[in-house]
């Protein structure tokens, strides 16, 4: 039913909205509406002082986010998901194996010492296997920085499912897929889909140097639960 | 009493490379007879399959955690005494208190050295 003071246009839009009242709508077509209405508004001199205003400052509102959503999409956030964050994760991931391979290297060799210390004997073979217990105890390095590496690339892929909702969620304009608002974006879960440990709150990984607890930290809590 | 050094020791970590350092560093201490798992689910079978004189598990592994490995230990009836011991990255006080809550006998925070590794497994085990 035609509405008066609004045009045709505006009034087959509203209606077109109403029919679709459970699907989502573009940002675009909102911000259309509201300028029609604000406009038929000043045109034909209804409404309120108040109402006026309020108006006014929703098409305000629509315009900084259309800015807001020019912006973002200048930063160009399907080159981040789609080329920087999987390079980020895969020269990770090559460090990860690099240290790795590097590690066990080193472990070869310091059991060949060790071996080669045996049949030698005496001072010597105590001297070279208390070096080579400390090339073990130094070669756990890499199982705190694979650790740490494992956290960054948790991170890394956290952040590429959510520019990957927020891309969904602004439509057209930025990218793709059925999210009407940001609220929809599903909370991020691993890409793996592996079900959560029950004990995940506790899984933080190794803490910051200056910030993890000494053996003798660990040691006091034990004791004060014994 | 002494310690038996050729009881058989189950180490468990998803890297292997924490697998071989403390198997090297257990068989500089004597122990002999040492075995390994990379998860929780698979040190239980092995568990379970053959007995075993001390766990010494890592904590962060998928799918079976070594949180989860060491409730499962203790709630069964033929594994509930079996010393376990968690060598772990996780340092937080909410973890160690978990973790003792949960039953284990000991914990070594990561990095570690041979030292640690010998005076925790004393306690445990007894002096050698």
């Amino acid at each position: 039913m035609p509405v008066p003071g609004i045009d045709a246009d505006l009034s087959d839009r509203l209606a077109d909205l109403r029919r679709r009242q459970n699907e989502p709508v573009a940002a675009s077509e909102v911000a259309y509406i509201v300028e029609g209405v604000v406009r038929a508004l000043y045109a034909t001199g209804n409404g309120s002082t108040f109402d006026i205003k309020m108006f006014g400052e929703i098409e305000s509102l629509f315009r900084f986010i259309q800015k807001a959503k020019s912006e973002i999409a200048a930063l160009r956030p399907d080159q981040i998901n789609d080329e920087q964050i999987p390079l980020a994760t895969d020269e990770l991931d090559a460090v990860t194996r690099a240290t790795e391979a590097a590690t066990q290297a080193i472990l070869d060799e310091a059991e060949k010492l060790e071996q080669a210390a045996a049949a030698i004997g005496g001072a010597t073979a105590t001297a070279i296997g208390e070096s080579v217990t400390r090339i073990y105890e130094a070669c756990s390095f890499q199982d705190i920085t694979g650790q740490r590496i494992s956290k960054v690339v948790t991170t890394l892929r956290s952040i590429e499912e959510r520019i990957d909702g927020i891309l969904q969620a602004f439509g057209e304009e930025l990218g793709r897929g059925p999210f009407a608002t940001v609220s929809q974006i599903p909370e991020w879960r691993p890409k793996n889909g592996k079900p959560a440990r029950p004990d995940a709150h506790l899984l933080n990984g190794p803490q910051m140097p200056d910030k993890a607890s000494q053996q003798s930290d660990i040691d006091a809590i034990l004791a004060s639960r014994s | 009493m002494s310690v038996d050094k050729s009881m058989p020791i189950l180490i468990v970590d998803d890297y292997k490379t924490m697998l071989r350092i403390v198997g090297n560093l257990l068989k500089q201490l004597g122990f002999s007879n040492i075995d390994e798992a990379t998860d929780g689910g698979s040190a239980l079978q092995k568990l379970r399959a053959k007995k075993f004189g001390l766990v010494i598990s890592d904590w962060n592994m998928e799918p079976m955690t070594g949180l989860q490995l060491l409730k499962e230990v203790r709630t069964d009836t033929k594994l509930k005494e079996t010393p376990f011991i968690m060598v772990t990255a996780e340092s937080k006080t909410e973890n160690v208190v978990a973790a003792k809550e949960a039953g284990v006998n000991n914990y070594i925070v990561k990095p570690f050295n041979a030292d640690t590794l010998k005076t925790k497994i004393e306690s445990v085990l007894g002096k050698f």
